[in-house]
Formats: C-alpha cells, sequence, structure tokens
C-alpha cells in the first residue's frame, strides 16, 4: 500500500489479516514439508505432530474470518482494500484445505507405520511435496509482495505437479497389479499423491487470488490442467499364457 | 468452472467501463464553468443514461454540485457564475435563446440538501407547480395529480388524512419525500438531487433510497453525495471529480470494486491522496 488511510486503525488492521494470513501459511508450509518426510520415515512422532498443528492452523482460519468479517463491517472496505480482504478470506481458506490434506497424509502414514515401501514410489512423492511446498512458499511471497509476474508463473507450475501425479498413478497401478499384498500401501499412496495434487490447486488458487487483487480482474487465460489421472483404466487381460 | 464464469462476469464489465452511452438524455461537451476569475470545471464532458441513477462523488469543491447546478441552470441566479461549452437535454441545447428558464426547470426539478417544503398545506406544495405551468384544468385533476406523485413518493399512506396540514410540520425524512413528490408533480424528465439524504437518519435514507430505485423507472436521476455507501447502493453509474476535473465514469460496480483512476482509488478508500 504505497498510501496510507486516514485513519490509521484501518491499516493496522488491513496488515494484522495479512501477518495472520502468513503466519497461517508459514505453519502449512512446514505441514506438507513434515508430512512428507514423516511419511518417508515412517516416523509416527512427527506425523502426530502434523496433525497436531492442523487445530492451530483451524484457529488462525476462524480468527481471520472474524476480523474480515468484522473489517467489512466497520470499515466497509471499497476498491483495493475490499480486493484484499476479500482475496485473504479465500486465501486463508485455501491454506486451511491444504493444511488439512497434510493432516490427512499423517493419518494415513499412521496406518503405514509398519509397511515397507515399494520401487520408487515413495521418492517421487517425495519430490512431488517439495515442489508443491516451494508452490505455497513462493504463492506466499507473492501474496506478501503483490507480485503479478510471480503469481502468474505460479499458476502454470501447477501442471509439472498434475505430470508427477500422472506418473505416479500409473506406476502404483502397475505395482498392484504385480502383487496384490502391495495394495493397502498403493492405495494410501495414490490418496496421499492426491493429497499433494490438490494442494498443489489450492496454492493455484491463491496465485489467482493474487492476480484479482493486483489487478481487479481474474487470470485471462485458461491455466493449462494436466491431471489425466480420471481417465485412467486397467485394461484386463482376457488371453490366458497357456 | 467458477474462475471461468467469473471471467465472462468481468469482460461483460470491461465493455462497460469505456463509457459512452447511446441512450443518453442529459450530455455536457467541453464545459468548462468560472465563478469570476476562478475556474470551477474544467473541460467536463459528461454522458447521463436516461432512466438511470447516475452518481456524482468526490471531494468538497470538486465541482460536482456546480456540474449538478448547470444541468438546470440554476448556476444562472449567480451573477459571477458563467457557463461556456454545450448541456444539451434529449439533444436540445439548454443555453440556446429559445430555451424558457421555467420550462427546462419543469423538466429537471432539483431536490436539495435540506428539506424547503414551502410553508404551505402539503396539498398545495404539490399543487404549486402543476398550478404555475398550467398543467391542469380542474380541480379533480389537480387532486389526483397531488394524490398520484405523494403515492409515488410512498407518503400517501401517511399524509392522506392531514393534506390541509403544514408541510414544514412532517418530519424530516417526510419532509424530504414530500420534496420528491413536489418534484416528480410537474412531470420532469430529470431529477437533481444535491445531497438529499445528508440531513436524515438511516431509516428516513433509507426510504428516500428505495424511493430513487422506483423512480428511476421513470425519472433519470442525477444524485450528488458524500457517502460512497450511498453512491454504490443507490446508482447504476458513478462519476468520480476531483479539482473540477472528471476523473473517472463508469459501471459504479467497477468504480467500487476495481477503479482505474489512482485518485478515485485513494479517495474512495480513505487515503491521503
Amino acid at each position: 500500500m504505497e498510501n496510507e488511510h486516514i485513519v490509521k486503525s484501518f491499516d493496522e488492521e488491513l496488515t494484522q489479516i495479512e501477518n495472520m494470513t502468513l503466519e497461517m501459511g508459514g505453519l502449512v508450509e512446514t505441514q506438507i514439508l513434515e508430512s512428507i518426510i514423516a511419511l518417508c520415515n515412517r516416523d509416527q512422532e512427527l506425523a502426530q505432530k502434523v496433525r497436531l498443528d492442523d487445530k492451530t492452523v483451524d484457529v488462525l482460519e476462524s480468527q481471520i474470518n472474524d476480523l474480515t468479517l468484522r473489517t467489512l463491517a466497520l470499515r466497509q472496505p471499497l476498491a483495493t482494500d475490499l480486493r484484499s480482504v476479500i482475496c485473504a478470506l479465500k486465501v486463508s481458506s485455501n491454506l486451511e484445505r491444504i493444511g488439512d490434506y497434510a493432516k490427512n497424509i499423517s493419518k494415513r502414514t499412521q496406518v503405514l507405520a509398519d509397511i515397507k515401501s515399494v520401487g520408487t514410489a515413495e521418492r517421487t512423492i517425495k519430490r512431488m511435496g517439495e515442489m508443491v511446498q516451494k508452490m505455497v512458499a513462493d504463492v506466499l511471497d507473492a501474496y506478501i509482495r503483490k507480485d503479478l509476474a510471480m503469481a502468474d508463473e505460479i499458476r502454470l507450475r501447477d501442471e509439472e505437479v498434475d505430470y508427477i501425479h500422472n506418473t505416479l498413478f500409473r506406476e502404483l497401478l502397475t505395482y498392484m497389479m504385480e502383487n496384490p499384498s502391495n495394495i493397502t500401501l498403493c492405495m494410501h499412496l495414490l490418496f496421499i499423491a492426491r493429497n499433494l495434487e490438490r494442494m498443489g490447486d489450492h496454492a493455484t488458487g491463491i496465485a489467482e487470488q493474487v492476480h484479482y487483487v493486483v489487478t481487479g480482474s481474474a487470470p485471462e487465460e485458461r491455466r493449462p490442467k494436466a491431471d489425466k489421472t480420471s481417465h485412467m483404466f486397467v485394461e484386463e487381460n482376457h488371453e490366458s499364457k497357456e | 468452472m467458477n474462475s471461468i464464469v467469473m471471467r465472462e462476469n468481468i469482460n461483460t464489465m470491461i465493455e462497460h467501463s469505456d463509457f459512452a452511452p447511446e441512450n443518453s438524455i442529459i450530455s455536457a461537451k467541453n464545459v468548462d464553468v468560472f465563478y469570476g476569475e476562478k475556474q470551477a470545471l474544467f473541460n467536463m464532458n459528461l454522458d447521463v443514461v436516461e432512466n438511470s441513477v447516475t452518481a456524482l462523488i468526490g471531494p468538497s469543491g470538486c465541482g460536482k454540485s456546480t456540474l449538478l447546478r448547470c444541468f438546470n441552470r440554476m448556476n444562472d441566479v449567480i451573477p459571477i457564475c458563467h457557463v461556456e461549452g454545450s448541456i444539451t437535454l434529449g439533444g436540445q441545447d439548454i443555453h440556446a435563446s429559445n430555451v424558457d428558464v421555467v420550462s427546462l426547470r419543469q423538466k429537471v426539478g432539483m431536490v436539495f440538501q435540506k428539506p424547503n417544503p414551502f410553508p404551505k398545506s402539503i396539498y398545495d406544495n404539490i399543487a404549486y407547480g402543476p398550478r404555475i405551468h398550467g398543467m391542469t384544468t380542474s380541480k379533480a385533476e389537480l387532486d389526483e395529480v397531488v394524490e398520484k406523485s405523494l403515492k409515488r413518493a410512498g407518503l400517501w399512506d401517511e399524509v392522506k388524512d392531514r393534506l390541509d396540514k403544514l408541510g414544514t410540520g412532517l418530519s424530516g425524512g417526510q419532509q424530504q419525500r414530500l420534496c420528491i413528490a413536489r418534484a416528480i408533480a410537474v412531470q420532469p424528465k430529470v431529477i437533481l438531487m444535491d445531497e438529499p439524504c445528508s440531513a436524515l437518519d438511516p431509516i428516513a435514507t433509507a426510504t428516500v433510497e428505495e424511493l430513487i430505485d422506483e423512480l428511476r423507472e421513470r425519472f433519470t436521476i442525477i444524485i450528488v453525495t458524500h457517502s460512497m455507501q450511498q453512491a454504490a447502493r443507490v446508482s447504476m453509474h458513478t462519476a468520480f471529480f476531483h479539482l473540477g476535473n472528471l476523473v473517472e465514469y463508469g459501471a459504479t460496480s467497477d468504480i467500487f470494486t476495481a477503479p482505474k483512476d489512482e485518485r478515485t482509488q485513494n479517495y474512495i478508500t480513505g487515503r491521503i491522496g
């Protein structure tokens, strides 16, 4: 905000909303990283921490809700102020969802405690997790700096996450077909990959909000989507190999 | 899917913002206004859309009331004021030599900041205009005009049993609606409102705003207001003035969510510009 409001407490309130959103974002970033580390190392304590952290994230979200509601009612913000308040409301809801997905990964990690990993799937998941965490970190950066170019770039990055998700989907199907005893692990990993893919979508949503705050309109271009998993199927092989 | 729908909406909004309405009723072209040596309006170009509500906003002294007063030549009564440029009403130049100011003001009515009913009965307040313009031929016809005007102003039920009582004895909100009824009694095309609610409480304000919303089907309303929220609530189009210039003019929804000019932005968000 280059210019200050005549009423200073209005500025303070807007800054407070933004700071709370950032605090929430920082917490969610940690959740993503830790949920993946916990999964790969089968670290139950860390998984439990991610689940507990989610409560703090939820509390922050409801505090942001209250504060934005109060600002809307008492200040009746307009133009950029209005857009930034609405943006904080939506960004916090996106972050809350991301936190939920991290929590879900940790729940599944606790189920997988005694199951050994198969193939390279978990390494791929780790890569995907890091990619998503970077997206969230960057998008929060773009949010605080109101950096349009950066937000638009992040929005396009989601395609890469989709590609990895497709690969993982195929890979995990293969393991399950090879050996039915892999099914428990692979099903959970499949959902974990799905969670990460959804996180990427929410990060994209935040990037679109940043675009809206800066320009006053939603992004013009459709963003490329590469998630093909809804169309994938396994063909049954009827030919017997006698 | 949501993002696609939003995009379509915004596209239609963008079309609105380069604003040159086709169905304009009042059109100001290159208007300059001077009070003595001091220039109050600079090269003003504004087309007002028929049957809609247009809000003029801006800080004090920005020229919005001056422009409003140009539309029915109220500035004629200020000796040091002179107006240059052309203002047309329904295509006719209002400064042309054959235009009678009284009949112009019958077509372009005005409601002021402070309710100013005549110190006469409620009935006579409304009947005054139609009488002097010779708009009715019988008592019955005049009665009908009075009733219709009061009904349109949403005041009929409150005053029908005391039409012979003084208009000045009504409450502030009622008085303002009486003034609006008085303005519409002469069947104007345009009603100019100069901060019509600034002396009213929130309930009376809401009644007047509701009235404005109903009146726009038959009349074109131009309203000057200092309340941003009021402009946002009642108007379809908003024009922002600053230091005698028209800074931005467009769909109200655009001006209040995504104004294009930084001065508009600073003013409506309450920043030091």
